[in-house]
């Protein structure tokens, strides 16, 4: 594929502040026209370094970004018309919201009419028409988030960067405004750029997510693949919850391994997707939704001891012994079957060869 | 039933006193224990600021010193016309010996002396002499033997001044303060080679203004620098902004005396390196150019702490958003970050502009004749001429203007626009 | 100097502490090097004869009549003996604030028995003042300006004379003496001065004369300015007291020369406050008693170079302590130094001075 294709691209881009390491090591990707890619990662990640490289605030060590198929390394961050939704918001405070909406049209030199009358539009798509004249410091989280997101696109850019802009919002505004943004980006057609740390905001809004650890992306896929297919044991963990039992790779048939768990020397069958060699360690990863509880006609078959049985309406969480793990949790549905669940007691348990994944160790 | 009583006295509490009491009961003792709180400052306040001020206001037009000791006189006198070109009659001296005989024997004779004398000189010494003397007088003939004393007891002017200031409060160290003075032809400024307090405030004014105006010019990219750099060397840098303030206000005074005089370090630069001819050295100081210099030194660290703090709060990302919504490094200086750091340059005005007006020292050491300020003329009058009701009378006009330059800041910028950070 | 008076006070305080019942008595004087003389010929002298007795050092000479009032109106007297000059000394008394002092009661007769009124002579100007010395004020010249050829100033004179000797000039910045010096040498007999001044002819004949020299004077406040600018180049000629021109000649041994024409003599000298209790008045007039007599203010005189105000002091007076040079030579009051003087008229000023200042104030502003 032509670079043109992509509204962004990063070739092998490096990042160190000190000379001495890497915050980013080696950096890969490119952004689709009207993608929503979201940059996922923990804190020191080196995700937030990549979003302040692409608005220009952060020069890249080495490599090049492209944008619109052009190299932007030397372009200066109010050339690159990216628009970018921070943190804090980063509403002007001395201006009121309709001030602060004109802003970009104002330094474009855009005429006083026009201007009104984008600000008045971008207004309505975020449903804050009558708030044009309050200041920032007089509306509530979610109203400043949503004149944020209005400020970045009232100038119409094709890329817009969010820099965890729901950090500072409480759960049901922050999923209030999860819904929004996806709207707006699905009517408007922009292309997203968004940084957060928070998985379970990434898999509902985006096409396509970046895990980040240390500096590198350890997968990038949509959010079914990043969930169903974790290629390594960090994705595995990070997003969703996960099951982990070491072991030993015994044998590779094909896309199968054979592991011998850690304690206790159950064999189990995974799909061997990154466990290396026989007589290699590995970690298996099972979703705890995958684990099947009871006597089933299952390839794989262990027993576990009911630790602690936490009623949560729908389902149930029981957190089991199972080989060397005491934090083996399986999600029962609250059904007749198993409704007499008891502390204490062992149970038989089990899951198909293709719900586990053989993985590397951390 | 019960209710009809209850909308008639209030809702009553479970011990049957009103609610209404109740509440303003547990209150009270809130107020109470809250007031005791803040006793020792509000006490500290009181006595250290308060106190002076308003003992400042009373003494600017106060004058019991001059009925107190002459009571007679001041009695006969109101029979007396001051418009006559006459001196008053024997009854008149008569009152002045009696009074004259008891504040002698306290001492206090020379007192009124003095305070009549800023009135009109020579009172001081007029008063002094005739006290040495005025218990040998013999009875009657008063007016002929003050005569002897002092021809100028027959002088009209005296006699006059005594009129004029025989309340308990007088408008005249207002007057003088203002370049006036109380005539029996109603006020009028003093003569021309006599005026200079009206001058010194204009000039107070215009070079606080000035001094304001350059420390905000200098102290603002220091503040920002220092905001903008890493906490480990911003520290360092604050430290040597705050290094002036551990070396005494003198020496530093005296190290631009070394510094700018006309055989001084810069003059010898500027000579040396042949930008100045030898005869042609600058005058950059004992005039108006040291003050400023000095004082723009001395107070510049008063404008860069509160700019610093302010400037502190200010999140990088205003400018980024700027920049990221299409603003050049210049349009998001002035146009966001600017706006943000006007509530430091407010206070830091303030507090400078306020420090500057008082200041006196300084002025006094590198200011020359052009340089000095009002103050100077207070503290001289306070240490020097002790006419501590002229100083007060000074004071207070200065309070007042600042008063007057506090409400205009208010009403044109808005003192909410201000912040410590 | 300084670091001897340091040491001074340090000697004093440890004494202080070795003696536990000692009382302090604070003395109030100018600081720097008057105070050590005192402290070298009055303080330590008197301590070791009196050694329950502890002086504290305040050095508030120049705002003692602000402080002195200022503390009879709170009713709390911290000071026992106040150093002034004789103007302070009189508005002080005016103002009841010091206590009158009988000369011959109160302070010890000459060696030969002559009486202290008769000793101090004419120089008991207030009855509440008892002086220590005589000062002037007068000029110092620099010796090496290029642009004088050669000349040196011999009278007051050529203060006002720019032509024959340009460069900046170091005046105080108030009337007092500079008015009778800009008379004296605008023609008017040295008798006539308070005269002339005494009327407002007189005072813009004054300013007049001063105004041909404004441009090239620097004006001070402090007494050390002069030495200062003299020993920088600064100003060229400059008025000062004579004690510091001494130490700027022979302590530093800058260029510079004394210009006695002229001086104007005025006095140093001791007032007690009034309102003291009784036991602090009794410790206050010994000590006055004990320092204000022939031999003390003799000793005076080895440290600094004024003249002692007792005639019988005069034939006392000796070497320098370290500097080891007859100090006669340099009182002002010698023969040869004082062949034109004029005394501070202190009642004229304190008639006339806030009137004058306030003109000369005015005059400077414009």
């Amino acid at each position: 594929m032509d670079k043109d294709d992509y509204i962004v691209r990063f070739e092998n881009v490096q990042k160190s502040y000190d000379g001495e390491t890497l915050v980013v090591k080696n950096f890969n990707i490119d952004i689709e026209r009207g993608e929503f890619l979201t940059m996922l990662g923990p804190s020191g990640s080196g995700k937030t370094t990549c979003l302040m490289m692409l608005a220009g605030f952060e020069p890249a060590t080495n490599g090049e970004i492209y944008l619109n198929g052009s190299p932007i390394n030397n372009v200066p961050p109010h050339k690159r018309g990216i628009g970018m939704v921070f943190q804090n918001y980063a509403l002007f405070p001395h201006m009121s919201v309709a001030e602060n909406l004109a802003f970009p049209l104002k330094v474009r030199g855009m005429s006083k009419s026009d201007s009104e009358a984008k600000v008045k539009r971008a207004l309505g798509m975020v449903r804050l028409d009558e708030f044009g004249g309050r200041r920032p410091g007089q509306l509530s989280g979610g109203q400043q988030q949503r004149v944020a997101v209005a400020r970045a696109l009232v100038f119409e850019p094709d890329l817009v960067l969010m820099d965890e802009p729901l950090g500072a919002l409480d759960k049901n505004l922050r999923e209030e405004m999860q819904f929004e943004i996806k709207h707006i980006h699905e009517s408007l057609g922009v292309s997203v750029v968004y940084v957060t740390h928070d998985q379970s905001e990434a898999l509902t809004m985006s096409n396509r997510i970046a895990v980040f650890n240390d500096g590198v992306v350890q997968q990038l896929a949509a959010p079914e693949v990043l969930y169903e297919k974790p290629e390594n044991a960090f994705v595995a963990q990070f997003i969703g919850e996960n099951n982990k039992l070491t072991g030993k790779v015994t044998a590779i048939d094909g896309d199968i391994a054979q592991v011998t768990l850690d304690g206790g020397g159950d064999k189990v069958a995974a799909l061997a997707v990154k466990c290396g060699g026989v007589g290699e360690k590995s970690q298996l990863s099972i979703r705890p939704e995958r684990v099947i509880l009871g006597d089933e006609d299952v390839p794989n078959k262990m027993s576990g001891k009911v630790v602690e049985l936490i009623y949560l309406g729908d389902h149930i969480r029981c957190r089991m012994e199972v080989g060397d793990s005491s934090e083996f949790i399986v999600k029962v549905a609250n059904s007749h079957a198993h409704a007499a669940l008891k502390v204490g007691e062992v149970t038989p348990i089990g899951w198909v060869t293709e719900d586990c994944r053989a993985l590397d160790v951390l | 039933m019960s209710n009809a009583q209850a909308s008639d006295a209030g809702v009553i509490s479970a011990d049957g006193v009103p609610l209404k009491v109740s509440l303003a009961r547990a209150l009270r003792r809130q107020k109470i224990r809250a007031l005791m709180l803040i006793a020792p400052l509000l006490i500290f306040v009181v006595i250290s600021f308060i106190a002076p001020i308003a003992d400042m206001l009373f003494r600017s037009v106060e004058n019991s010193i001059v009925p107190d000791t002459l009571p007679k006189t001041v009695v006969a006198l109101q029979e007396w016309d001051p418009a006559s070109n006459e001196a008053p009659g024997e009854a008149i001296y008569a009152a002045m010996h009696a009074d004259l005989v008891i504040a002698a024997e306290q001492k206090i004779h020379t007192r009124v002396g003095q305070r009549l004398n800023y009135e009109a000189p020579g009172v001081s010494s007029l008063f002094r002499k005739t006290g040495r003397r005025v218990d040998r007088m013999e009875p009657g003939n008063y007016k002929e033997q003050f005569l002897a004393i002092d021809k100028d007891w027959g002088n009209v002017e005296i006699w006059r001044t005594i009129h004029r200031f025989s309340g308990n409060y007088t408008s005249g160290y207002f007057l003088s303060a203002a370049d006036a003075e109380l005539t029996p032809d109603g006020i009028e400024l003093v003569p021309e080679n006599e005026r200079i307090y009206l001058t010194l405030f204009v000039r107070t004014l215009v070079l606080s203004f000035t001094i304001t105006l350059t420390c905000a010019l200098l102290g603002y990219p220091i503040a920002f620098l220092l905001s903008n750099l890493p906490m480990r060397t911003s520290n360092m840098l604050l430290i040597l902004v705050l290094l002036p303030f551990w070396t005494s206000l003198l020496v530093r005074t005296s190290s631009w005396i070394v510094l700018l005089q006309q055989q001084g370090v810069i003059n010898d630069l500027l000579v040396s390196i042949g930008i100045l001819d030898d005869q042609n050295r600058l005058e950059l100081m004992y005039n108006q150019i040291g003050t400023i210099i000095a004082m723009t030194h001395i107070l510049l660290p008063f404008m860069i702490l509160p700019l610093y703090s302010v400037m502190k709060t200010i999140s990088p990302s205003y400018v980024r958003a700027a920049k990221s919504l299409g603003a050049n490094d210049w349009t998001a200086f002035w146009k966001i970050y600017f706006p943000n750091s006007i509530p430091g340059i407010g206070a830091g005005a303030i507090l400078v502009f306020i420090l500057s007006i008082g200041y006196y020292i300084t002025p006094e050491l590198v200011g020359g004749t052009s340089g000095i300020f009002i103050s100077n003329r207070i503290a001289y009058h306070i240490s020097s001429s002790l006419n501590w009701g002229l100083a007060a009378a000074l004071g207070v006009i200065l309070l007042a203007l600042i008063l007057v330059f506090y409400w205009l800041y208010d009403k044109i910028v808005g003192i909410d626009n201000v912040s410590l950070g | 100097m300084k670091s001897m008076y340091t040491l001074a006070t340090a000697a004093a305080a440890l004494m202080a502490m070795s003696s536990a019942q000692a009382e302090d008595m604070t003395i109030v004087s100018w600081g720097g090097a008057y105070s050590a003389s005192q402290q070298a010929a009055y303080h330590d002298p008197y301590m070791k004869l009196n050694p329950d007795v502890n002086i504290i050092n305040d050095e508030s000479s120049n705002e003692a009549v602000a402080k002195m009032r200022a503390m009879a109106e709170a009713g709390n007297i911290t000071w026992d003996v106040v150093d002034v000059v004789a103007a302070d000394a009189i508005r002080l008394c005016d103002e009841g604030l010091a206590i009158e002092i009988d000369p011959d009661k109160d302070l010890a007769p000459a060696p030969d028995g002559t009486p202290a009124s008769e000793d101090f002579g004419e120089l008991l100007v207030s009855p509440c003042y008892i002086p220590q010395i005589v000062y002037s004020t007068t000029f110092g010249y620099r010796t090496d300006v290029a642009e004088w050829g050669g000349k040196e100033p011999e009278d007051l004179c050529a203060v006002f004379d720019t032509e024959t000797f340009p460069g900046k000039r170091s005046l105080e910045k108030r009337p007092i003496n500079n008015v009778e010096w800009a008379l004296l040498c605008d023609g008017v007999a040295p008798d006539k001065i308070y005269d002339v001044l005494s009327t407002d002819a007189g005072v813009e004949q004054a300013l007049a004369k001063l105004a041909t020299i404004r441009d090239d004077v620097i004006w001070w406040s402090a007494g050390a300015e002069t030495p200062q600018r003299l020993a920088d180049g600064e100003a060229v000629i400059g008025s000062t007291y004579n004690g510091r021109l001494f130490s700027v000649i022979e302590e530093q041994k800058q260029p510079v020369k004394m210009l006695w024409d002229w001086q104007v003599f005025d006095l140093d000298g001791w007032i007690v406050p009034a309102g003291l209790p009784e036991d602090r008045l009794k410790r206050a007039m010994d000590y006055i008693y004990f320092a204000t007599d022939t031999q003390r203010l003799a000793d005076q005189a080895k440290y600094i170079s004024y003249g002692p105000a007792r005639k019988s002091s005069a034939p006392l007076v000796g070497k320098h302590a370290e500097l080891g040079i007859e100090m006669a030579p340099h009182m002002p009051t010698d023969p040869n130094n004082a062949k034109n003087t004029l005394l501070y008229n202190y009642e004229w000023w304190a008639d006339n001075r806030d009137d004058l200042d306030a003109k000369f104030q005015a005059w400077l502003a414009q």
